[in-house]
């Protein structure tokens, strides 16, 4: 097996660390659309406690607060 | 365990459903190997290949089929229900496979000796069956489990195939490697022990497998 | 519960893999044979190991749950999975691209353990179709876990079958060097594999804990919508969807 010269084997090797890169930053970047998600779930959840805490103080005013979720 | 053997045997028998089906695609598939090869007989590596990978098609036919009758007719519920060990269905469901890849056989060897096969194979005919039955019983065990799990899907024709083939290529290196040198033209009849110890292995390793684990499909 | 050490295993991860690239091609001396091509082998060996690794890993977890019933060792089974898969893309691509700078071709049939890693990867390519194919989560979880064993004991029996079919016909292709490896080139390999093992760690722990995070914000999200009926219950899925 002849060994191939810096100028043909460069390309490869080079070739073979970018597919390594390129799978960790497609990897960042699916995580990175669910921390999206999740960020906008937890909008939604602190919209509905809003929500819950109005209808509940309208509601009654001498109820207990209650512990909000943790 | 007896039961269930016996009762898929006579549905078999009575219905015919799957093993005409299974010994007709191979016939098919030898057909075919014939056009796509271009040649008018084979030998030695070529017609192991074409023989196991043939057999291992309709095998796989046959798993899909499996289990499906239990899991619709509520088979599987009644088995639960009775005071009997879980793993004794996978026993069952594996003797009436190898039971129908025998059957299959023995109708598409004679076949594709006829059609394809370049020597005779009467030489080398004990050696021949001693790899066909260690191999069918490695295609009988994981086919089983296979089956077990892809009736649970609901793609079960898509699944079965790609979850079968990979698991069960150490299989036909082993059963084809084993038996090319019998498949040739004045055949002394020795086959190369090593292949035997893999088919055993395979075996073995499966077998076990299944056994403990196939409690754990059943459950519901 | 998933985090834990998750910030120093990452910091270890960039140290390890970081100093294993600079290992690679500032001191790792070229092989006589293969010249800079076997450099390579550095990134296209450690992905591979780690990934057979994940895969057996994702069975000892789906042996846990099987045992115990604990739906944290199904979410575990399946992100160790997940990300071998990933890491096994990797280690075939590479391992492609070795053998066509070191023999010629995109894929060469003579290097057992290469052919042996395209059948595992196309065994576990099934599991997420597998799993997404059953809806019932219970099952869903119960069903990945046999197949998670048996495809991991499967594993070792593979390369034992195709090594004995190809090794009497050919000589080893990409081996890493003629002989044996002088002391600089083990010490980066191991480097190396230690780095990718910690990644592989690492990114497994990350996912874990980014699922653990959305399931507990849909339960919350249910648990405060009942009083609006406004919660939409999630689709089917292969992954696992609760703990």
């Amino acid at each position: 097996m002849p060994a191939l010269p810096l100028d043909d084997a460069g390309p490869y090797v080079a070739a073979a660390y970018l597919v390594f890169l390129a799978l960790i930053l497609i990897y960042v970047a699916i995580m990175a659309s669910k921390l999206v998600r999740i960020a906008r779930d937890l909008d939604e959840v602190a919209e509905l406690i809003e929500r819950r805490d109005e209808t509940r103080s309208g509601a009654a005013d001498e109820s207990a607060e209650q512990p909000v979720p943790r | 365990m007896a039961a269930v053997v016996r009762k898929d045997v006579l549905v078999e028998l009575r219905t015919g459903e799957m093993v005409p089906a299974m010994l007709l695609f191979s016939v098919s598939t030898f057909v075919l190997f014939h056009f796509a090869l271009d040649r008018r007989s084979v030998e030695g590596d070529l017609a192991a290949g074409v023989l196991w990978v043939t057999l291992l098609f309709a095998a796989v036919l046959g798993i899909v089929r499996l289990f499906v009758a239990e899991r619709e007719q509520g088979g599987f519920d009644g088995f639960l229900l009775a005071p009997v060990d879980r793993t004794a269905l996978f026993v069952a469901k594996a003797t009436v496979l190898f039971c129908f890849l025998a059957a299959v056989e023995l109708a598409a060897i004679p076949a594709f000796a006829i059609l394809l096969l370049g020597p005779s194979p009467w030489d080398a005919l004990p050696e021949l069956l001693v790899v066909l039955v260690l191999a069918d019983l490695g295609v009988a065990v994981v086919g089983t489990l296979v089956g077990a799990l892809g009736v649970q899907t609901r793609t079960r024709e898509l699944i079965v195939p790609i979850l079968a083939l990979p698991l069960m290529i150490p299989l036909v290196i082993a059963a084809a490697r084993a038996t090319s040198p019998l498949l040739v033209e004045g055949a002394t009849g020795g086959i190369e022990g090593r292949w035997l110890l893999v088919l055993g292995l395979y075996d073995l390793v499966f077998g076990l497998l299944a056994f403990a684990v196939f409690d754990f499909l059943l459950e519901d | 519960m998933f985090a834990r050490g998750l910030k120093s295993l990452s910091i270890a991860s960039v140290v390890l893999i970081v100093g294993a690239f600079a290992l690679v091609f500032f001191y790792a001396p070229n092989d006589a044979d293969q010249g800079f091509v076997q450099k390579i082998f550095y990134l296209h060996v450690p992905l591979a190991i780690v990934a057979l690794c994940g895969f057996v890993a994702g069975g000892v977890f789906g042996i846990q749950f099987l045992r115990t019933g604990d739906r944290s060792h199904d979410l575990r089974s399946y992100v160790a999975i997940h990300i071998s898969l990933i890491l096994a893309v990797g280690a075939l691509i590479t391992g492609s691209i070795w053998a066509k700078a070191s023999w010629g071709h995109w894929w060469v049939w003579d290097e057992p353990t290469l052919v042996s890693f395209l059948i595992v990867f196309l065994l576990y390519a099934c599991y997420q179709p597998l799993r997404f194919a059953i809806e019932d989560p219970g099952r869903q979880a119960r069903t990945a876990a046999v197949f998670s064993i048996t495809a991991g004991a499967f594993v070792p029996l593979n390369f034992l079958a195709v090594r004995l079919a190809e090794s009497f016909t050919h000589p080893r292709v990409l081996s890493a060097t003629g002989g044996s490896m002088p002391g600089e080139m083990r010490l980066t390999f191991l480097v190396s594999l230690a780095g990718m093992a910690v990644m592989f760690v690492t990114l497994w722990k990350y996912e874990l804990t980014s699922k653990q995070a959305s399931m507990r914000l849909r339960a919350l999200k249910r648990r405060l919508a009942d009083e609006d009926d406004r919660w939409v219950p999630a689709g089917r899925s292969a992954a696992p969807q609760e703990l």
